[in-house]
């Protein structure tokens, strides 16, 4: 076939929500579009394991301890499924660990951002995880199908760990005048970077437009981010605490949630590198992978010895 | 240097929570892989194997409470009373579990010789003299199970991998094996004729399979004439059980009274 039919039939797929597999036909651009968001995804549930990672050897109770590794260990679990989707694209995970460790591949910013208090574990599982669910969902029906597929498990996981965040929330809320600081102090600080997690306005994403003509996207920036506000700003009503934006208002016209300008300064800067945990977080993924390769090494030597031994036996 | 938690002298009690803080305190060394293991399978493991024990603990916890509030009413113990308001002496596990978790090898190696003796002690103990622990014991033995599939497969793949790797669980052995004696001395709350089982008889067995598996790995067996520490199970502990605790107990301590 020739490629304008592939392409012809490429579209064709795409407008009858026929999923696109890995063996298609697909433009270059789609492929590459689709390996960029993919890694960027798992590269993001990997790092994200580390903000909350630092709070497993003090959870408060026992139960919260088994709940915390447990939802640490559900994002590892959630990075290798989408590895495995982006291998389907013909790049290798090494590869994408490369580009990771290299800074050529981004993950989400948020993750640049420190947990400072138990509460934070609260903040990150109600406001972060709540924030990925209202893009996740929509991935759900992306276009390309091991996408798709990888992004339901994922999603069913993802629910029960906002549930478990906003928990923690509660019980702060009802606790000591200490705890209910606690929690506050936690949403102050959460909340702004959380909306910063659907990215630039829809003016100045460059990427936008594409991904929505190939569903690979199904709602803008923009929308994604007015649906999360109005689910947090309807919650955080049952935790007695208040978001810090003194613009947040409900206009009855729109039947939205008005909401401040975001700090984009800030939103660049630490796009950019220079969030306070940038430098930490990409250097603990380093070390990591740099104390795992002799181990890695052992493995393959030890597989490899008794391969050949069954070959002589 | 006691709290109100050293009174409880019934002898199962003492034992359940050695067993317990064995298990809790291991599993809060493995904990601290969790992001950081050497490839992700594998920090997905032994996080599993992480959560286990501590599932584990917990089991046991919530049966030492009961006894104690069932003696005293007004106690009100529960599992975390008693995982996070107990003071560094009154910790019982063994010294083995509290080590840093060191270089895959030195938590391999850990992880293989304990799950090794648990795989014998708590299959004793499904026939013990007390017939709740030895539901806990059946429920935990399914997963022992796999951890010691799980650490023997380690075993062998790093003592006959490559020259670094043979060389690092060389070290490894070198370093916890003087901790290993500790598990078959019995301590009093642990004599035969409180828990019906003769600790001191299994280190002939659990000897047996762990050579096996080192043998088979190319490691040589460390000479028995070696010094062996003790002190895990009447609570003289390392240097390092102090520092386990303040992260432990750092939220307990600082907000005494609070729920989470």
């Amino acid at each position: 076939m020739a490629t304008q039919e592939l392409e012809k039939l490429f579209h064709d797929n795409i407008d009858a929500e026929i999923k696109i597999e890995p063996r298609d036909w697909m433009p270059d651009s789609y492929r590459k579009t689709n390996i960029r968001q993919i890694s960027q995804h798992a590269h993001s549930e990997i790092v994200g394991m580390l903000p909350e990672g630092n709070w497993i050897t003090r959870a408060p109770s026992l139960k919260r301890k088994a709940i915390l590794i447990a939802k640490v260990q559900d994002e590892a679990g959630h990075g290798l499924y989408l590895y495995s989707a982006a291998e389907t694209l013909g790049i290798s995970r090494d590869q994408l660990i490369h580009e990771l460790h290299s800074g050529k591949a981004k993950y989400s910013s948020i993750f640049n951002y420190p947990t400072l208090t138990w509460a934070d574990m609260g903040a990150i599982g109600w406001l972060v995880d709540g924030a990925a669910i209202i893009n996740q969902v929509m991935l759900c029906r992306t276009s390309y199908g091991p996408y798709a597929r990888a992004m339901v498990r994922i999603c069913k996981e993802e629910s029960f760990h906002q549930r478990q965040g906003f928990q923690i929330l509660y019980e702060l809320s009802k606790g000591t005048d200490a705890q209910k600081a606690m929690c506050q102090d936690a949403i102050n600080r959460w909340w702004w970077p959380s909306l910063m997690m659907f990215g630039p306005k829809d003016a100045d994403s460059p990427h936008s437009a594409q991904s929505i003509k190939w569903k690979i996207k199904r709602k803008t920036n923009d929308e994604l981010r007015q649906n999360f506000v109005d689910m947090i700003a309807e919650q955080v009503k049952v935790l007695g605490m208040i978001l810090p934006d003194p613009d947040l208002k409900w206009n009855e016209a729109r039947k939205h949630y008005d909401f401040g300008e975001i700090n984009w300064d800030e939103f660049w800067r630490v796009v950019k590198g220079d969030g306070p945990c940038n430098r930490q977080r990409l250097q603990a993924r380093i070390n990591a992978h740099n104390e795992g390769a002799w181990v890695r090494a052992a493995a393959k030597a030890y597989a490899k010895k008794r391969q050949q031994e069954e070959v002589v036996a | 240097m006691t709290s109100k938690h050293s009174s409880y002298k019934e002898p199962l009690i003492q034992y359940l929570v050695f067993l317990a803080d064995t298990n809790l305190i291991l599993s809060q060394r493995n904990s601290e892989w969790c992001g950081h293991g050497p490839v992700l399978e594998q920090d997905i493991a032994i996080t599993n194997i992480t959560l286990d024990l501590l599932g584990q603990a917990r089991l046991l916890y919530q049966y030492a409470a009961e006894l104690i509030n069932k003696e005293n009413p007004s106690a009100n113990e529960t599992e975390d009373t008693l995982a996070y308001h107990r003071l560094e002496r009154e910790y019982k596990n063994l010294l083995l579990t509290e080590l840093p978790k060191g270089d895959w090898a030195v938590t391999i190696l850990r992880q293989f010789l304990y799950s090794v003796y648990q795989q014998l002690l708590y299959t004793e103990l499904l026939n013990g003299k007390d017939k709740h622990l030895a539901a806990i014991a059946e429920k935990s033995l399914k997963e022992t199970h796999y951890h010691v599939k799980w650490s023997s497969e380690w075993v062998l793949r790093l003592g006959d991998g490559t020259p670094e790797s043979h060389a690092r669980m060389e070290n490894a052995l070198l370093s916890l094996w003087m901790y290993t004696d500790e598990m078959f001395i019995a301590a009093a709350y642990e004599d035969k004729s409180i828990t019906g089982i003769a600790v001191t008889e299994l280190k002939k067995e659990w000897l047996t399979r762990v050579s096996a598996i080192l043998q088979e790995a190319t490691l040589a067996v460390p000479s028995d004439d070696l010094f062996m520490q003790t002190g895990g199970k009447t609570g003289v502990h390392t240097e390092h059980m102090g520092y386990i605790l303040a992260d432990l107990q750092y939220l307990q301590r600082t907000y005494p009274g609070a729920n989470w």
